[in-house]
């Protein structure tokens, strides 16, 4: 039966010499987690616990993730945000101090090359883009921006994800002070002289935080986090199930080059100065492009939408979404039974006429017609700390 | 009654001339929490290597493979309803189903326990 060796991690991959480790690589095979290659990392895709075990234990309680994978880099100089702005179609000179906001790098034809996030750190942008892009993603605003600001890449730095309603009860203990911050903030803090970069936002849909650490404390954070009773270590499986019941986009499955920010109805991400008739509008690559498809001049053809399985099959990537008349309309990108919504969830593109809540389409898996109803997103509430 | 193996990680546990078939427990353990099976139809005919079913994880989907050629005789509801049980009960409760060989030579070319454990070594 197991045929498909790449889904099926079944031995040990951290003796593979050609992939990198993070600084908590020593801490995950303590900790008995099966490893695998992910975004040329060997990264842990669960503990012993398991994934469903694991997902549970995010939603109730918290959850650790070393997500260190990820890009962390900063962008500094006076003209840093103004010239941030020319790549993404969001307000970046506007964004408050320490405040965080979720941005997109655009290719000329408006599509996208990368989801990040980033921060309004004073004096400079703290930036964390995909860890499968941060190559690239460098290059690109080194090209573009390099020579209005200094774009500086922060391999030194180690990023865990503390995730879950729990989360803040465990952190404030090592960090006080850290509960004042509210969703989309962020903070320097100091834990044992590590100097810490701590953000309120996360990839679950719960309360939690991200925290850059220099790759030298890391270890030791992750195990004085392990160490609160609230925490366990979730894997990238978890992650990966957390993030889908949460609605949001995976870079790579959900968007890539081919997909616009509103094709992939991102249009929340657009803050109205950028957009047409706004102080700033356009001036990124792909506006005319991208602002014709917000303003409805030239509608996306195609939308991102949820998928709820009217039947508990599970719907994956790649599984064709055809109408009630048998018509292929579009692909499933995204797909697996939600752990915490048990039913069977799907992210994927429709043609603009399916897109509706409540339209009935079918997937088709094994050939057979799986029915779909486009939903709304979130499939699992959010818990944001909003303050 | 002894055990046969697949190099797919089936098990066949071979009664007269019907043979129980589940996955094993290296497999339950490499796909990680089992979600979803997919069971043959009872009273269809399959040859030897072909698709017979389909077990899926959270993260993982593999096809099940049928170890011998023949008909398929019950398959198991209560893993269908419960898929899990292939995970907490592989060789026992989360067997898949139960095929009446149609050819017995077949069996002579499965693995034996010490052959399938060098295999997952």
């Amino acid at each position: 039966m197991l045929h498909d060796a790449e889904s099926l991690p079944a031995t040990d991959m951290s003796d593979n010499t050609s992939l990198l480790t993070t600084p908590l690589n020593t801490l995950h095979l303590e900790l008995g987690a099966r490893m695998v290659p992910f975004a040329g990392y060997s990264m842990p895709v669960q503990y012993p616990a398991g994934l469903m075990a694991e997902h549970a234990h995010t939603r109730n309680a918290a959850g650790l993730f070393d997500v260190s994978h990820m890009g962390q880099l900063r962008l500094a100089g006076p003209d840093a945000a103004a010239a941030f702005e020319s790549l993404m179609p969001v307000d970046v000179i506007g964004l408050g101090l320490n405040k965080q906001r979720y941005g997109l790098l655009l290719t000329d034809e408006g599509t996208i090359i990368d989801d990040l996030m980033f921060v309004n750190r004073g004096d400079h942008l703290y930036v964390v883009v995909n860890g499968a892009c941060k190559a690239g993603d460098i290059a690109h605003i080194q090209e573009k921006i390099g020579q209005r600001c200094e774009v500086i890449p922060m391999p030194e730095r180690a990023l865990l994800a503390l995730q879950g309603p729990q989360a803040v009860t465990a952190l404030q203990r090592l960090l006080p002070g850290v509960e004042q911050l509210v969703f989309m903030t962020g903070g320097a803090f100091n834990w044992n002289g590590a100097e810490l970069y701590v953000t309120r936002s996360g990839y679950t849909g719960e309360d939690g935080f991200e925290i850059s650490v220099h790759e030298t404390q890391a270890d030791a954070l992750a195990r004085a986090l392990l160490a609160q009773p609230e925490v366990k270590p979730i894997g990238l499986g978890a992650r990966n199930s957390l993030r889908l019941e949460a609605g949001l986009c995976l870079y790579g499955n959900d968007i890539d080059t081919t997909t616009t920010p509103v094709e992939a109805a991102l249009n929340w991400a657009l803050q109205k100065v950028r957009r047409s008739g706004g102080e700033r509008a356009g001036g990124f690559p792909g506006a005319d492009k991208v602002l014709a498809q917000l303003d409805g001049s030239q509608p996306a053809a195609r939308k991102r939408v949820g998928l709820v399985a009217l039947e508990r099959v599970p719907v994956r990537e790649h599984v064709e979404l055809q109408s009630a008349d048998g018509q292929r309309i579009g692909e499933v990108t995204s797909g697996l039974i939600g752990p915490t919504i048990n039913q069977p969830i799907a992210i994927g593109y429709v043609e603009a006429a399916h897109a509706a809540l409540g339209t009935r389409l079918n997937a088709i898996v094994r050939g057979k017609a799986v029915p779909m109803e486009v939903a709304a997103m979130p499939f699992v509430p959010n818990r944001y700390h909003r303050g | 009654m002894s055990l046969k193996y697949t190099p797919e990680h089936e098990w066949l546990s071979i009664e007269g001339d019907v043979a129980v078939v589940g996955i094993t427990h290296h497999a339950q353990d490499a796909l990680g929490d089992v979600v979803f099976v997919e069971l043959p139809e009872i009273g269809k005919t399959y040859a030897q290597h072909e698709v017979a079913g389909v077990v899926e994880s959270v993260k993982a989907a593999a096809d099940v493979y049928m170890p011998v050629s023949g008909e398929i005789v019950e398959v198991n509801e209560e893993l269908r309803n419960d898929p899990a049980l292939a995970n907490s009960d592989p060789l026992g409760a989360g067997w898949f189903f139960k095929v009446k060989l149609s050819n017995a030579a077949e069996v002579d070319g499965l693995l034996d326990e010490t052959a399938y454990g060098d295999l997952t070594q």
